[in-house]
């Protein structure tokens, strides 16, 4: 085996997606108000990230 | 580290975990779409009492006993079943009646009433119904309990696949940035690399959903195990008491369970019956008021002879865990904001599903599975497990 793979390179930015897709999906279920809009917020992050990898590499060409 | 042999292995598990339950999945996702917003769109074809109408948001609640009655008027032949509040703002109170204790849900009869005017406000009518149509094919498919079964190991293959396709994704994105969709290349490409952006960026929420999905599918069997099992033993002292001739007041009930309870909120009456719960006892169930322990019920039993209180008992572990978690499939716990979030991270999951199959059609002639049994015969470790075609840059 040549090198070791690179988990963080591949995995890294998926990990800390995953953190804040369960926080934001906690956060509502245990509390209202302010925890609710903290979990808006979260929840938005990997939508966002679909936004703008997507547009992000078009406009590299 | 993977070697080539079982990233092949892990990719032949990803491939046909999810070619079985796509068809069912994407089932799942359209008729969970409108089922997201089922508050809303409930309100909108059915009747209820209007939230900014004062005189139905008074400080006392209508006599249960006198809607009981109104509803006897109305259906003289049947018999009243249950009686529940709604969960939002509890401002309609659901009368059920039914023809036979063991009739069909379609059946039976659900008449609604102003909470606090205990004015009739019309009827439920779920045999045409379009939420009830989606909840059905959401839940069992139109085939009852084995359909709810089946589409919890459907819920299960499909978090197999999550899993699977996440650990096939390291090395086959191992030369790529992050999210990086190379447009520019053939469609095949293109829809590799959207596959892959949108799979791992919605992960954790379709591992969520999945297992929750899955979860869901127990409530039901293990809420009858409960009921037919922990329940008549509970009850085995009343087994020769008489059946009572007539019934105390529904009203007198719900203030004994109230004080019996006083931190929680009754949110529903079954009445005497000898299908569900006791054919002796009213069955009151009550919940917290709290975000939490909203969802936790404790069920009341009163003696529906004498109107005293019998038993209160709350429900096992594993059956207050699944109350728990069910939000966490449905995504209403969190406002209108979050529904719409849900029903984006839908969306996104219907174009993995669908850019899933798209890939495996267009790699029908040409399987990746050939690549990489070209690389395992080689016995090249996974350098660059990248089939033609998806090489990097």
């Amino acid at each position: 085996m040549s090198q070791p793979f690179p988990y963080r390179k591949v995995y890294g930015t998926a990990m800390i997606l995953a953190a804040i897709t369960l926080y934001g999906l906690l956060s509502a279920l245990f509390g209202d108000g302010v925890w609710d809009e903290l979990s808006w917020v979260a929840l938005s992050v990997p939508l966002a990230v679909i936004v703008w990898k997507y547009s992000r590499t078009s406009r590299q060409e | 580290m993977l070697t080539a042999k079982k990233v092949r292995l892990w990719y032949r598990i990803h491939k046909w975990t999810s070619l079985i339950c796509t068809v069912f999945l994407l089932m799942s996702c359209l008729t969970g779409l409108p089922l997201v917003f089922s508050h809303e769109i409930f309100d909108l074809s059915h009747p209820h009492v209007e939230d900014d109408d004062p005189s139905e948001r008074m400080p006392e609640y209508a006599s249960l006993d006198s809607i009981v009655a109104q509803g006897k008027l109305k259906y003289p032949g049947e018999k009243v079943f249950s009686l529940g509040y709604d969960d939002d703002d509890r401002l309609n109170v659901y009368l059920g009646m039914t023809p036979a204790w063991n009739a069909r849900p379609d059946e039976r009869h659900t008449l609604v009433f102003a909470a606090h005017s205990g004015r009739y406000i019309g009827e439920l009518h779920l045999k045409h119904d379009f939420l009830f149509t989606m909840l059905r094919l959401h839940e069992e498919i139109y085939a009852g309990l084995p359909g709810e079964l089946f589409l919890g190991c459907m819920a299960l293959l499909f978090v197999v696949a999550l899993v699977s396709g996440a650990v096939v994704y390291g090395p086959f994105m191992r030369k790529l940035d992050f999210g990086t969709v190379r447009k520019d290349r053939v469609a095949q490409v293109k829809w590799f690399d959207l596959h892959n952006l949108l799979g791992i960026v919605t992960l954790a929420w379709a591992l969520v959903v999945g297992v929750t999905g899955a979860m869901n599918t127990l409530v039901l069997p293990l809420f009858a195990l409960w009921s037919s099992h922990d329940l008549p033993q509970t009850l085995a002292a009343y087994k020769n008491v008489p059946l009572p001739t007539h019934l105390s007041s529904a009203d007198a009930a719900i203030q004994t369970a109230k004080a019996a309870l006083p931190n929680m909120e009754v949110a529903s009456l079954i009445f005497p019956n000898n299908v569900y719960g006791s054919p002796r006892h009213y069955v009151i169930w009550a919940h917290g008021k709290t975000p939490v322990t909203g969802r936790l019920f404790d069920a009341v039993l009163i003696d529906a002879d004498t109107g005293k209180l019998t038993i209160v008992k709350g429900l096992p572990w594993y059956l207050r865990a699944l109350e728990v978690s069910r939000p966490l499939h449905f995504g209403d716990y969190g406002g209108m904001p979050l529904k719409i979030i849900w029903a984006l991270f839908d969306l996104v999951l219907i174009t993995v599903l669908f850019s899933g199959l798209y890939l495996w059609v267009s790699h029908r002639r040409a399987p990746i599975e050939n690549a990489l049994d070209k690389f395992v015969e080689l016995e090249e470790p996974s350098a660059a497990i990248l089939p033609s075609g998806m090489e990097a840059r």
